[in-house]
């Protein structure tokens, strides 16, 4: 249920720890996603069937390769977490290690998305 | 004064809006990491490992669409890279992923949207979003 009144930047005294940075960070990442994929629909669009120039323009925003770590943080990050929820809910006994398991999600994050982001970083300054 | 018995029940669960789109998330989601999954595979099966770079196999992993790997070494599309199954994980992942994110745009919006009225038109919004970029989507698979 929402709230009636504008809670503002007092949110953020809020203190969760690790449970509500990875809750953060989830609908972050699923935002960037829905304006990612509606970007890139609406330019393949346009593109294919128009041939437009916004199109390309459009392409070229997300072909950088600062677009393409920012996407990939949070493709890689929002499905382990998701991963992690799901899993927790179909056996709610495992509730209990849920610190553990956020634990976890971190140290396969951690050199998955850093290999992806050192090729990107070696591609991007490839040229 | 005629005596009255309080029973306290369990509500019922009943399948209500909310009830449903909290299962559909949790199955979508698993549902577009394994076709993600089976994207990857099919992709190495087909011979990406020779033919195309990294992010050729991303973009093939994330849609598995004929035009995600038109820029790499594969000789002709038309043999195995664009075909019925593919086009079936296509349409699948569009629309569990169009419906999974845009559930999740509502469920965003309706924590900081206090007006019933406002939120309502937002809902609004958002159904006719969900049928205009699947209709998109959707044109670009079978019309590319």
């Amino acid at each position: 249920m929402a709230v009636s009144r504008n809670p503002g930047l007092d949110g953020l005294r809020y203190r969760g720890g690790g449970y509500m940075v990875t809750w953060m960070l989830h609908r972050i990442s699923g935002v960037s996603m829905i304006l990612f994929v509606s970007l890139h629909v609406v330019a393949a669009y346009l593109l294919t069937q128009y041939g437009s120039g916004v199109g390309r323009a459009i392409n070229t925003v997300y072909e950088s390769w600062l677009f393409q770590a920012y996407i990939f943080f949070c493709i890689i990050f929002h499905t382990l977490n998701g991963a992690r929820v799901i899993t927790l809910d179909l056996w709610p006994r495992l509730m209990q290690y849920q610190r553990e398991a956020i634990w976890l999600e971190w140290l396969i994050f951690i050199p998955v998305y850093g290999l992806s982001l050192l090729m990107l970083v070696q591609q991007g300054l490839a040229g | 004064m005629v005596h009255t018995r309080t029973v306290h029940m369990i509500p019922r669960r009943r399948l209500t809006l909310e009830f449903t789109m909290w299962i559909f998330t949790r199955v979508s989601g698993a549902m577009l990491l394994l076709l993600g999954i089976l994207g990857m595979v099919g992709a190495l099966y087909l011979g990406a490992r020779t033919q195309m770079d990294l992010p050729t196999l991303m973009r093939w992993t994330f849609f598995p669409n004929a035009n995600h790997v038109v820029a790499s070494a594969i000789p002709n599309v038309n043999q195995g890279w664009s075909n019925v199954l593919w086009r079936t994980v296509e349409v699948l992942i569009i629309v569990f992923g169009v419906t999974h994110g845009l559930n999740g745009l509502r469920v965003v919006l309706d924590d900081y949207v206090g007006h019933e009225s406002v939120r309502r038109v937002l809902h609004y919004c958002l159904l006719v979003l969900w049928v205009a970029v699947m209709g998109v989507a959707l044109a670009v698979v079978f019309t590319a």
